[in-house]
């Protein structure tokens, strides 16, 4: 049993390291993004986040915001499993395991956002039972490493399990991975509806103290979880000859368009409050959009949100562009780019500024942060590369354990496209 | 929970702070070690990792848990080793106290809005007493930090916190139709900063001061974004404490010098005030504006102001139900 | 340079005495323990200005002031632990001058040659300084009664007229009090923070802003 995993381990790690130019290049260039990443946090271990934009006035900035995106993606990713597997698209398994790949990566990048937002993780380990003192169940931090734990761990033995089996040739067991697949669909939604009451618990920032924060997190995240997945599908099926019909992609962004719409009415029904009430609080969002005194500089990301938001809406809603995949990848990425800025800084800064004693402090991330920022999404990138060119081919039974003595081997490759085009 | 034996304290010399000098290599190391240390549990990993990676004092840190789950022995350890940290640093003998709360208090203060006029004497005396890190004008990695922040505002909009100004420096104050409003901890009966830590290394002690351990912080910076005061400072680098201008007379969990990335705030003074003493900020007050005493007390004065004159809370509307009060005195 | 600017003050040829009856020139000085002289013109008693002593450096509970070496106890009948007034070495006791050589002169009237730093704006059209200067002792005053208080009861004398102050001021409502919160505390006297004779606080330069936020690198 235990030779048997190492065989695993060995079969699929010289799987990883072989690869085309373009293979090779893209992960050189991740790892360079990965140096440069831990370049600069060994030098903001060094010295401190003073390095950083945030200041006791806006305490949580570029960080944070990332992270909230990517438990997004990291809910979105796997909720996908249930019209995969409603409409059948396809390879069931396939499609799950690329979303439970996307899912362990994002998490990776929420843990390193996190990880890099604290000015003690030599401390870490407190947050964690028995060897710390986590604040469960009073604190929604405690409770959002404790689920995206959890998740990670799930996703992590759910893939396991298939490209075990996969690799071994031998049938999953559903006993073990079809309750996991199931719990892992509610999980997904309860990470990212803790990260939502993390914000909207906080009856000192009333930016984020509204009930719809939660509704809002997770109609965004369908609509940026699946902007990736669409994405990664063409490039897969292209790369590894997955069987993922168009239909499929279309119903994808079908889907998407319901959750593109509910987002933006969430948003309307939220602007309504803050304009018509008309109270102090207002100022956030005034902050967001219009800018206040000297801080002007969100305006035009929070416009860019807007306008990107509502032209993905069109193109997806319309079944001519929905149809087309250049307009379809357009929307995809004009998606991708209104929540990134919505959930992040549009969701992080505008909270924050003006402060709970009304000054205001227009932060901006500073070149430091992008560093480390850039650093952690090249972990994620490299994670889900490494993983995503292990998997398929042993999901497809191209890459299979070949019976004793023989080791590990790649099945003859019946496609030309692999190899030559994986992982971007 | 991790139980640590005694004799791992005693047997320290020394536990820096948070080494301003650390390597990146050590720096991974200490990584590598937090890593270790969660997946595995016991001490003797810890100290298997430390002993292969890491000096003595790391050990230490790592296997020190919370204060308030000390043990009387082990809390005189942690004062043992703080005392020698800093007299290592600071080359002169700091007393770190841990004297705990008295029984029958719960203390209360009280600020004169019509007797304040922003001079921020309190402000100043804050930082010398309570060893907050000083600003360091010509140099980078600054890291100022002031527990109290005066708000000037002007009278023809009253209380107005969007319209107020931390920043006010004229020649004379009061300015001519402006009032003044310190703001600083507001030591919270129901504290939405201690609800929110992800590790319990924020409380309520029993006489009601918020208190922070140092010690166990993560500096995730949450209970930052949770008070709605504005109260709590972050050490955004290492603070900057010039060795004459320590305060020697400390307790453990109040002005006691912090290390870099870990929050801090107004603690009532707890080093004074559990010795009985008022707060540095009462004292100074050159108008007497500021008032403070045990709300358990009948014939305190914090008592008389909240019997006699009517006062107010900020933002009462959250429900943190602060133990610092403001009114208007005529 | 008078005590009273009515212009009806008609100063009388015996003014030399009475400029003595002004030798309670609390001098803000006494609160940080230098006994320099006041400049003329200026306010008899300053705030004290709490520059000059970091909380670190604050009074220790019994020991708040300066010793007085010639004057005054503690007044403790009355509960209120004072401590002493800041009156003027200079001028001290009153009665080294204000004596048998010197008999009051009761008239109105604008000093000139003593008591020259002293202006009084302190309701100066109804009052002047024999209103709370006792004429016949000038080393205590005396209340509207006529019962004479020494300088350590001063508080009495002001609750005269200002009754909510000084009901705050017994509370520690009002004033300032220092040494322990549970235990032996110290109540500034009115005039350690109001100048008698011109009873308004003094404007002061704060102490720096804080840094923004912006400007910390």
């Amino acid at each position: 049993m235990f030779q048997h995993f190492i065989q695993f381990v060995t079969g699929a790690a010289s799987h990883a390291l072989k690869g085309s130019r373009t293979y090779y290049t893209w992960v050189a260039f991740l790892l360079c993004l990965i140096t440069y990443g831990a370049w600069g946090y060994a030098h903001q271990y060094q010295e401190g986040l003073i390095l950083t934009g945030m200041r006791d006035q806006v305490m949580w900035g570029f960080y944070i915001g990332n992270f909230t995106f990517m438990v997004g993606v990291a809910a979105a990713a796997v909720v996908l499993v249930i019209p995969a597997y409603v409409y059948h698209w396809g390879p069931i398994y396939e499609i799950a395991i690329i979303g439970e790949l996307l899912a362990i990566s994002a998490i990776v990048m929420c843990l390193g956002f996190v990880a890099v937002d604290v000015g003690r993780p030599d401390r870490a380990f407190h947050l964690f039972p028995i060897i710390g003192s986590p604040n469960f169940p009073r604190s929604l931090l405690s409770w959002d490493v404790m689920v995206l734990n959890m998740y990670l761990i799930l996703n992590v033995a759910i893939v396991s399990h298939l490209l075990y089996s996969a690799f071994f040739g031998r049938k999953p067991n559903n006993n073990f991975v079809v309750p996991l697949v199931l719990l892992s669909i509610p999980a997904a939604v309860s990470i990212h509806t803790v990260t939502a009451f993390l914000y909207s618990g906080l009856a000192g920032r009333p930016y984020w103290n509204a009930s719809i924060l939660a509704p809002r997190f997770l109609a965004s995240a369908f609509c940026s979880g699946p902007a990736i997945i669409l994405i990664l599908l063409q490039i897969l099926r292209k790369a590894f000859g997955l069987q993922i019909k168009n239909e499929a992609i279309w119903k994808i962004a079908e889907l998407m368009a319901y959750a593109i719409a509910l987002n933006l009415f969430f948003l309307v029904a939220e602007v309504f409050k803050e304009f018509y009430s008309d109270t102090h609080h207002l100022i956030h969002t005034q902050y967001l959009y219009f800018g206040v005194g000297e801080g002007r500089g969100l305006a035009l990301y929070g416009w860019t949100s807007v306008v990107a938001t509502v032209i993905a809406l069109v193109l997806f809603l319309v079944p001519a562009t929905r149809k087309n995949f250049f307009t379809l990848n357009v929307g995809c990425v004009l998606l991708y780019i209104g929540v990134y800025i919505e959930k992040g800084i549009g969701l992080v800064i505008p909270g924050l500024t003006p402060d709970t004693l009304g000054e205001i402090y227009a932060y901006t991330p500073t070149a430091h942060e992008v560093q480390v920022a850039a650093g952690i999404f090249g972990l994620g990138f490299l994670a889900f590369t490494v993983m995503i060119k292990i998997a398929i081919p042993v999901a497809l039974g191209q890459l299979v354990y070949k019976g004793d003595g023989a080791g590990p081997v790649s099945s003859p490759d019946t496609n030309d496209a692999h190899g030559a085009h994986v992982g971007v | 929970m991790l139980t640590e034996k005694p004799e791992t304290h005693s047997c320290s010399g020394h536990a820096g702070e948070s080494s301003p000098e650390l390597t990146d290599e050590a720096a991974a190391q200490k990584l590598s070690m937090s890593r270790r240390n969660f997946m595995k549990h016991s001490a003797i990993v810890a100290g298997a990792a430390a002993a292969a990676a890491c000096s003595a004092e790391d050990l230490e840190k790592f296997t020190t848990h919370r204060l308030r789950e000390m043990t009387q022995p082990e809390v005189k350890a942690l004062l043992k080793r703080l005392e020698a940290d800093y007299k290592k640093k600071f080359k002169k003998d700091v007393d770190v106290r841990a004297t705990p709360a008295a029984e029958g208090v719960k203390f209360g203060y009280a600020l004169d809005l019509s007797r304040c006029i922003g001079c921020r004497r309190c402000v100043h005396a804050c930082v010398k007493e309570n060893n907050q890190s000083r600003p360091n004008p010509d140099g980078d990695r600054n890291n100022p930090i002031q527990w109290i922040k005066v708000l000037e505002m002007e009278k023809d909009k009253g209380i107005d916190l969007s319209d107020a100004n931390p920043y006010y420096n004229p020649e004379e104050v009061p300015r001519e139709g402006h009032f003044y409003m310190p703001v600083q901890c507001q030591q919270c009966e129901n504290p939405p900063c201690v609800k929110v830590c992800p590790v319990q290394a924020t409380w309520k002690e029993p006489d009601g001061i918020v208190v922070i351990d140092y010690e166990w912080c993560i500096g995730c910076r949450y209970c930052m974004v949770a008070c709605p005061y504005g109260a709590r400072r972050f050490n955004w680098a290492e603070p900057n404490l010039p060795a004459d201008q320590v305060n020697t007379n400390t307790h453990v969990l109040g002005n006691r010098p912090r290390p870099k990335g870990v929050v801090e705030k107004c603690t009532f003074c707890i080093q004074r005030t559990r010795a009985g003493r008022y707060p540095a900020c009462v004292e100074i007050c050159p108008v007497g504006a500021r008032k403070f005493g045990n709300m358990l007390d009948p014939k305190s004065e914090i008592r008389a102001v909240l019997e006699s004159k009517r006062v107010f809370i900020l933002k009462e509307d959250l429900n943190t139900q602060p133990k610092f009060f403001y009114f208007f005195g005529i | 340079m008078a005590a009273a600017e009515s212009p009806q003050q008609n100063p009388t040829s015996r003014f030399e005495p009475l400029l003595r009856a002004f030798l309670v020139v609390p001098l803000a000085i006494a609160l940080v323990g230098s006994c320099q002289s006041t400049p003329a013109g200026k306010a008899a008693i300053d705030l004290p200005d709490p520059s000059h002593s970091g909380p670190v450096n604050l009074p220790p509970p019994q020991s708040g002031l300066p010793p007085d070496p010639m004057h005054g106890q503690k007044e403790e009948a009355k509960g209120y632990a004072v401590p002493k007034p800041p009156l003027s070495k200079e001028y001290w006791p009153c009665s080294d001058c204000h004596n048998e050589s010197q008999p009051p002169n009761r008239t109105r009237r604008e000093l000139k040659d003593d008591h020259t730093n002293i202006h009084l704006h302190h309701d100066e059209a109804n009052r002047w300084c024999l209103d709370c200067h006792d004429a016949e002792n000038r080393d205590v005053l005396h209340l509207a009664s006529g019962v004479t208080i020494t300088f350590d009861e001063s508080y009495r004398l002001c609750g005269q007229c200002h009754g909510t102050q000084f009901r705050d001021w017994k509370s520690g409502i009002h004033g300032k009090r220092t040494g322990m919160w549970n235990g032996d505390k110290q109540y500034l006297l009115c005039v350690h923070c109001h100048n008698p004779h011109s009873p308004h606080f003094k404007p002061l330069k704060p102490e720096a802003p804080p840094v923004r936020p912006n400007l910390i690198r």
